[in-house]
């Protein structure tokens, strides 16, 4: 329990102990809820999200399949919302901003002149022998120099150990600049709590999230080939049996582009083309949904039926844009993240405005054997993995699986990093037992057409075992609506704040003393 | 737009069409056999027949009896041509394309097909009487109205709407022949006056014509009058004529540059109904007529997919 940051209710006992003044109109209105009424409005929740098939697919249920049960999943979603205060949005969305336009500065660099490798900041061998480098794209131009069009970074708080819980800071854990998925759930959780609990929006001025589509659309329309005055964007995903595809037709919607799949898709002339009832019609933009492997069999994975043969050929002519580029994945892989911090002082000259969580490699020597020696309080990862797999929690993890683990890191030790296991923050959550807190992530989606945008906010996955640090929704996580707050509310607003919070105290202490189990163990996890 | 898209909305029309039109014809089939009593098995037989099933239904089922025949036909995962079948494959041809339909539209047909699950697993167990079923055949309806009451009220009327509204008339097209093809050749022989006239009226209900007729021709139900109704009339919904009508304006509306000899057939199809006469189709045979009608009607949407929706280049 010590060293947790709850994001809604500060530590201590009797007096001291209550809600954070940006949670209290929230708490107010909670208290003040019959139990039976949250229980209707969640039942109305998963109800709501069944009719809209807002679901992710879950593969190979055999059995069920003939009936069509089983095969679609809803990812639970929680009614205590996250709050992110005014001051701290201000904070992270220049950190995004600032992160998201190293990172493409970097890619170019990287298919372009190599600066940063010839300044010796990071080592040739961890550029050019990642699997993720593309020499396909070497010295290619792009619009506007962008290339992770779509970044989805994954933000964790947390309390140093040797520090109070209440000195917890924001970290990036992970930069997901491939196909990052769960823009849709953000939408659709806010448009969620809008319908249940209009009167909440009321009591508090949250920062819109709604113009996310329109965003996007700028952002492909920015980037289209050069010279294309009104461009055809499309989205192109791998089907309707694809885990993200709700998010892919939901997106295509809001934006009004068609969603393509491959086989709508041809290359004749150095051109793109997609079948419609009215003939060929020309494609500028690509909003790719499907990994690189799988774009154009002719280059990539031959066996690729999700693709357009010859996509790369006129994507390398500058004749289709696709977002995100390919070749992004050499700079949100894992061992590439400890150079982030370097990469934004290398071309901007600034220093980061959100650290990275510390990073042992193990391919130094050094790195290697402080790992092999506390691998006990670490996380350690793959650095090509995602989704949570191949990964271990020393803390949570048995002495025979520490074992097995150093010797798999022995064997090859820049397969591997490792991070200090980090006490994520927590947000009260219902569980069955009632409110619960439980640890908590934040994924927001940052823009890059001509410049780098957001929208206030992003996804926060919460993962609803207790103790559990896993947010991925493969592994049991569910969502939260992410309210930032508009400007600071004004004076006379805050005093009648505090007058309710004294109110709301007693509630949350006899609260705290139904709760169940609050989280024990803690460690920083991963994964898209 | 996109020729797979059009494939999708064109086909999810079609079933929640073809899903109404069994609902119909099972409500009917139940009613006929309330009336004759004792001779309901050769009934539930030419009903099978009317969908080519008779041979999958005694495979899963052997004797025939009612019960068994509206859930094989409601009911059924293992009948493929099932309203649930149907249902299911409706809500996956719109999941393909929930993009490009209003999200009205993708909800209805979506908890059409959530619910539907949840009624036929009931109708499935044990004991069921008749009138369970009757309400699913109602409840089915009602879901079909609301299907297109959705569309038409929150769609714009761009060619999402136009091939969605060509799927819902061809196949209308289609299930009112086979009915009326069905139901004339299982009344015309009886001479038993008293029980033909609940028959054909339970025709008539079956298709939401009962007041119709009566408001049109104000007499007694007359099969030859019932036929007229049915394949003539240009301002009754479910006609024949109706339906070409229809067919060939939103093929008009949708032509593209190979589109020509679809158009045609589409044309003279509604052109032999608009201009034709009870007397003469029944001097040639209503079976034959109707019969010709079919294949042509299959023909155009063979047509309708070569030129639109799966296209060779």
């Amino acid at each position: 329990m010590k060293n947790i940051f709850d994001e809604m209710r500060a530590p201590g006992l009797g007096a001291t102990a209550g809600i954070r003044t940006h949670y209290a109109p929230y708490q107010d209105w909670l208290t003040q809820m019959p139990a039976a009424g949250i229980a209707q409005k969640r039942a109305e929740a998963d109800s709501a999200f069944h009719r809209y098939g807002i679901t992710f697919a879950v593969y190979g249920d055999g059995a069920d399949a003939e009936a069509g049960a089983g095969t679609e999943r809803l990812i639970p979603f929680d009614i205590i919302p996250r709050i992110i205060p005014a001051a701290e949005w201000d904070k992270m969305e220049r950190g995004l901003k600032q992160r998201v336009n190293a990172l493409n500065m970097f890619l170019h660099d990287v298919y372009g002149q190599q600066r940063i490798i010839q300044a010796g900041l990071i080592p040739a061998e961890q550029v050019f022998c990642n699997a993720q480098y593309r020499p396909e794209m070497q010295g290619l131009a792009v619009r506007n120099n962008m290339y992770a069009h779509i970044a989805g970074i994954d933000i964790v708080r947390a309390a140093q150990p040797q520090q109070s819980s209440e000195q917890a800071d924001y970290y990036v854990l992970e930069d997901n600049l491939r196909v990052p998925s769960g823009v849709s759930y953000m939408l659709e959780n806010r448009r969620m709590m809008m319908r249940l609990f209009p009167e909440l929006f009321g009591h508090q001025s949250v920062a819109p999230v709604e113009h996310y589509p329109d965003l996007l659309l700028d952002t492909l329309r920015q980037v289209a080939p050069a010279g294309v005055d009104d461009p055809t964007v499309v989205l192109l995903t791998p089907g309707a049996y694809n885990s993200a595809y709700f998010e892919h037709a939901f997106l295509a919607q809001q934006m009004g582009i068609e969603l393509v799949e491959g086989k709508d898709l041809y290359v004749h002339d150095e051109t793109l083309y997609m079948r419609t009832t009215q003939g060929p019609q020309r494609v500028d933009v690509v909003y790719r949904r499907i990994d690189d492997d799988f774009l154009d069999p002719l280059t990539f994975r031959a066996d690729s039926a999700l693709g357009v043969a010859g996509l790369l050929s006129v994507y390398r002519a500058g004749r289709v844009t696709l977002t995100n580029a390919i070749g992004t994945g050499v700079a949100d892989d894992k061992s590439i993240y400890p150079y982030v911090p370097d990469m934004i002082r290398f071309y901007l000259s600034e220093e980061p405005l959100i650290a990275n969580v510390p990073t042992y490699q193990c391919r130094k020597a050094d790195d290697l054997s402080y790992t092999l020696a506390n691998m006990h309080e670490l996380v350690v990862k793959e650095t090509h993995g995602a989704g949570g797999y191949g990964m271990l929690v020393g803390p949570a993890s048995t002495k025979k699986e520490i074992e097995d683990f150093k010797l798999r890191v022995k064997a090859d030790p820049a397969k591997y990093i490792a991070q200090p296991t980090l006490a994520l923050s927590a947000c009260p959550t219902f569980v069955e037992a009632g409110i619960a807190p439980r640890h908590i992530d934040l994924r927001p989606f940052v823009l890059s057409g001509k410049e780098v945008r957001l929208v206030p906010g992003g996804l926060t996955r919460v993962a609803l075992k207790a103790g559990s640090l896993v947010v991925n929704s493969s592994q049991g996580g569910g969502t939260k609506d992410t309210w930032v707050l508009d400007a600071p509310a004004s004076l006379s607003q805050s005093q009648s704040q505090s007058q309710s919070q004294s109110q709301s105290q007693s509630q949350s202490q006899s609260q705290s003393q139904s709760t169940s189990a609050a989280p024990s163990t803690s460690a920083a996890v991963g994964g898209a | 737009m996109l020729s797979r898209t059009a494939d999708s909305l064109y086909w999810m029309a079609r079933y929640t069409e073809r899903a109404e039109n069994i609902a119909r014809l099972m409500e009917v089939s139940y009613r006929m056999t309330l009336q004759r009593h004792g001779t309901g098995g050769s009934y539930w037989g030419a009903a099978l027949g009317i969908t080519g099933l008779e041979s999958a239904y005694s495979a899963r089922h052997g004797a025939i009896s009612a019960n068994a025949v509206l859930r094989f036909m409601g009911a059924d995962f293992g009948n493929p041509s099932s309203i649930l079948s149907c249902l299911k494959a409706a809500r996956e041809n719109c999941h393909a394309v929930r993009g490009t339909v209003t999200s009205e539209v993708w909800e209805t047909i979506n908890t059409t097909w959530l619910e539907a699950r949840t009624s036929a697993a009931v109708l499935m167990q044990g004991e069921v009487s008749g009138s369970d079923l009757t309400k699913y055949f109602e409840w089915v309806k009602f879901r079909s109205h609301l299907s297109r009451g959705v569309t038409v009220g929150t769609m714009l009327q761009d060619e999402a709407f136009h091939f969605i509204r060509l799927g819902t008339f061809l196949e209308r097209a289609d299930n009112t022949a086979r009915l009326l093809d069905f139901k004339y050749d299982e009344l015309a022989p009886q001479d038993d006056t008293g029980s033909e006239y609940y028959e054909w009226g339970a025709l008539l209900r079956s298709l939401s014509s009962f007041e119709i007729y009566r408001k049109v021709y104000r007499d007694v139900i007359t099969p030859n009058r019932v036929a007229e109704l049915l394949i003539l009339r240009p301002d009754m919904p479910r006609s024949m004529l109706t339906c070409m009508k229809e067919v060939q304006q939103i093929l008009d509306l949708v032509a593209n540059a190979r589109s020509h000899e679809t158009q045609r057939l589409a044309g003279s199809l509604h052109s032999r109904l608009r201009y034709g006469r009870i007397d003469d189709i029944l001097a040639v045979g209503l079976h034959g007529y109707l019969t010709d009608f079919l294949s042509k009607t299959a023909e155009l949407g063979n047509g309708i997919a070569q030129d639109f929706l799966v296209p060779v280049a």
